[in-house]
């Protein structure tokens, strides 16, 4: 298990490796350098060129590329074009912001999909059933931007229940109640919106495959021993059913960090998806860089814990 | 034989299935017994019945979709008017049940002990050290070797044999007085196949139980069997014992089977082949000789208008007067 679990980490190292090559590439295929926007008329191009020659940017590629990924081991990713803040801190900021909101986004997910799906499958064809049926067709047809701007409209505004944007309110005192209430409320909105447009996908999973399994032949085995129909559920099928659901879990957990530029941008919540698109739109390069390396990683680490957590649940993947 | 000796009475029992708000009979009017120390073998090929048969017994139809008839009797009681909870005390304690596919029969993501050792929880009084001696028990008893480090494994790290094995002793693990075996050995190579059937028998002059083995094999029924229900269309078209039926076939179906194993004393060049299929579950006909299709050189006035069961001499029964004029069609009829 943990010889498994090793190779899959070496296996990361020449990954990470590309992608980190083609992230530079790509950064140095973008047009202008941090000091192009220093640039006006007045501006003394021998000046320019000096500060250019000291940050290194003359220097040949692949030392230039040695050198961001030295300094990116260490987190620096250095300086935000726009924000004149370091990079590192830029992201750490949305980043807190982003995990609260998708662990609540998660935990909601999994609340509601979970039950749906399992019972659905158990008693297909029920009233129950074809009411959730219904439920999924609705959320996957609806399309994401849509459904938050009907949840911010009616319980932001029309019913005034929530907040309509930011991640808190100005002037709270850090470690009170409130402050952590505030929190919690402005939470609420966006999370609630990713949970039911998420829901339908784990929901269809789970329903089809309890139908499948069900008619398996281990089922029937144990129907066979006289186990009682529950526990032929609990034991037997749902085990069996949530497979696809666990191999997916992997990337669930790590993609908390990477946020949604959808409900971030609507809600206005400061999260990773909105520093995301904001600093597209800005051109804030440094950020956009960092950015796409630390959810390219992050999707690389996805990929490994599903692998590790599907080996846990499901013997036949173990490699001895 | 004494009447004490008889476990389980069959009685006029239809199994129907519904296909759009009709029920079909899979199984039509089967009578049976099988008593103790018993192998009873049930005969047909594909689609006949046989296993539809063996689930109801077991009680394992969905009742939504399934209309059963009929009388199931195991120590007086009718076991069709079961409720789940009072058939899950029968199933698995009582009768035991042995599956067709050793691949597929076990679940994947249990270690073959926990899956051995489930049934035991829900029929004994066996605490947890209990029943683990008691797998490692049986997992001997099934013949596999090193038996505990076996009970940790999961099924997809056994072989085919072991595995079928393992669902032995799944179905033995209560000790049951009645065994149904259905086609225990079609999924298995030759010389497991005939493992197992020597295993089968073994366990069998232990336990004293009643089997009932479900195949589409004569030679297996030849060489286990005690007696043989030919089932055809989800009827019982001849029932005798192992060497009356062989010796003295009659049924016409019976006797085209068996005309069809290739014989090693008269090589020639074609194996006998039956005409046609067997008929679709909906396209049945309701009345007459359901082999009448596949012998239309036969003709209709030889065959009953409602065919019955015939008991020729003491034991062996034939449906239908077909039989008395039967001829295979390159042979002269006696007209």
């Amino acid at each position: 298990m943990w010889k498994t679990i090793l190779r899959r980490i070496l296996l990361m190292i020449p990954q990470v490796i590309i992608l980190s090559v083609f992230i530079f590439a790509l950064a140095k295929a973008m047009p202008g350098d941090p000091f192009t926007g220093l640039i006006t008329p007045n501006t003394d191009p021998n000046r320019i060129e000096e500060l250019r020659e000291q940050s290194g940017l003359n220097d040949p590629w692949p030392e230039q590329y040695v050198n961001w990924v030295k300094k990116a081991a260490t987190g620096d990713f250095g300086q935000s074009y726009v924000k004149k803040m370091p990079v590192a801190t830029v992201i750490a900021d949305k980043a807190i912001n982003t995990v609260w909101l998708s662990l609540l986004t998660f935990v909601l997910t999994y609340a509601i999909a979970l039950p749906l799906g399992l019972l659905a499958g158990r008693y297909q064809n029920s009233i129950f059933d074809r009411i959730v049926v219904i439920y999924n067709y609705v959320s996957f047809a609806i399309p994401p931007f849509v459904l938050s701007l009907v949840m911010l409209w009616f319980f932001g505004y029309k019913l005034g229940w929530f907040p309509t944007s930011g991640s808190g309110t100005v002037g709270l005192v850090q470690g009170t109640f409130s402050y952590a209430w505030d929190k919690v409320m402005h939470l609420i909105l966006p999370a609630v919106t990713q949970a039911l447009l998420a829901t339908a996908v784990t929901i269809q999973y789970l329903r089809t495959e309890v139908i499948d399994a069900k008619t398996q032949d281990y089922v029937r085995t144990a129907r066979s021993k006289g186990v009682p129909e529950g526990k032929v559920y609990t034991r037997h099928i749902f085990r069996n059913a949530s497979l696809p659901v666990a191999s997916t879990l992997g990337y669930e957990i790590t993609g908390l960090i990477g946020g949604s530029i959808f409900i971030e941008t609507i809600f206005g919540y400061p999260g990773m998806g909105k520093l995301f698109i904001d600093s597209l739109v800005g051109r804030d390069y440094s950020v956009i860089t960092a950015l796409v390396l630390i959810l390219g990683i992050d999707t690389l680490v996805g990929t490994l814990l599903s692998d590790i957590i599907l080996s846990i649940v499901d013997p036949r993947i173990r490699i001895q | 034989m004494a009447a004490g000796d008889q476990l389980l009475d069959i009685q006029d029992l239809h199994t129907g299935f519904r296909i759009k708000d009709e029920y079909y009979d899979a199984v039509d009017d089967v009578s049976l017994t099988l008593d103790k120390n018993e192998i009873l073998a049930i005969v047909g090929e594909s689609g006949c019945g046989k296993s539809t048969l063996a689930t109801t017994i077991m009680g394992l139809h969905d009742s939504k979709n399934t209309r059963i008839t009929g009388e199931i009797i195991y120590n007086d009681l009718n076991l069709i008017d079961l409720n789940e909870t009072l058939y899950n005390q029968i199933r698995g304690n009582d009768i035991g049940m042995i599956f067709q596919d050793p691949l597929s029969a076990l679940n994947p993501l249990m270690r073959v002990g926990d899956q051995i050792a489930e049934g035991l929880t829900y029929h004994t009084t066996l605490n947890k050290e209990q029943r683990t001696e008691r797998v490692l028990e049986l997992l001997d008893q099934v013949g596999i070797p090193d038996p505990l480090r076996i009970s940790k494994q999961f099924p997809h790290e056994l072989s085919g044999g072991m595995r079928q094995r393992v669902i032995i002793a799944i179905a033995i693990s209560c000790k049951p007085p009645i065994i149904i075996a259905d086609e225990p050995t079609t999924a298995l190579d030759v010389t497991i196949q005939a493992q197992i059937l020597d295993l089968l028998k073994d366990l069998q002059a232990e336990t004293q139980a009643g089997i009932i083995l479900i195949t589409h094999d004569l030679g297996v029924v030849a060489e286990t069997a005690d007696r043989v229900a030919v089932m055809y269309a989800g009827q019982i078209i001849e029932q005798a014992t192992v060497q009356e039926l062989f010796e003295n076939p009659l049924h016409p179906y019976t006797r085209s089977l068996l005309n069809s194993m290739p014989q090693e004393d008269a090589v020639t060049d074609e194996l006998h082949v039956i005409e046609g299929v067997v008929p679709s579950l909906t396209k049945l006909p309701h009345h007459g000789c359901r082999f009448a299709q596949r012998i239309p050189w036969i003709p209709a006035r030889e065959h009953e208008t409602d065919p019955i069961l015939h008991e020729v001499t003491p034991g062996h029964l034939v449906r239908c007067t077909c039989y008395k004029h039967f001829h295979f069609k390159d042979e002269k009829g006696e007209e």
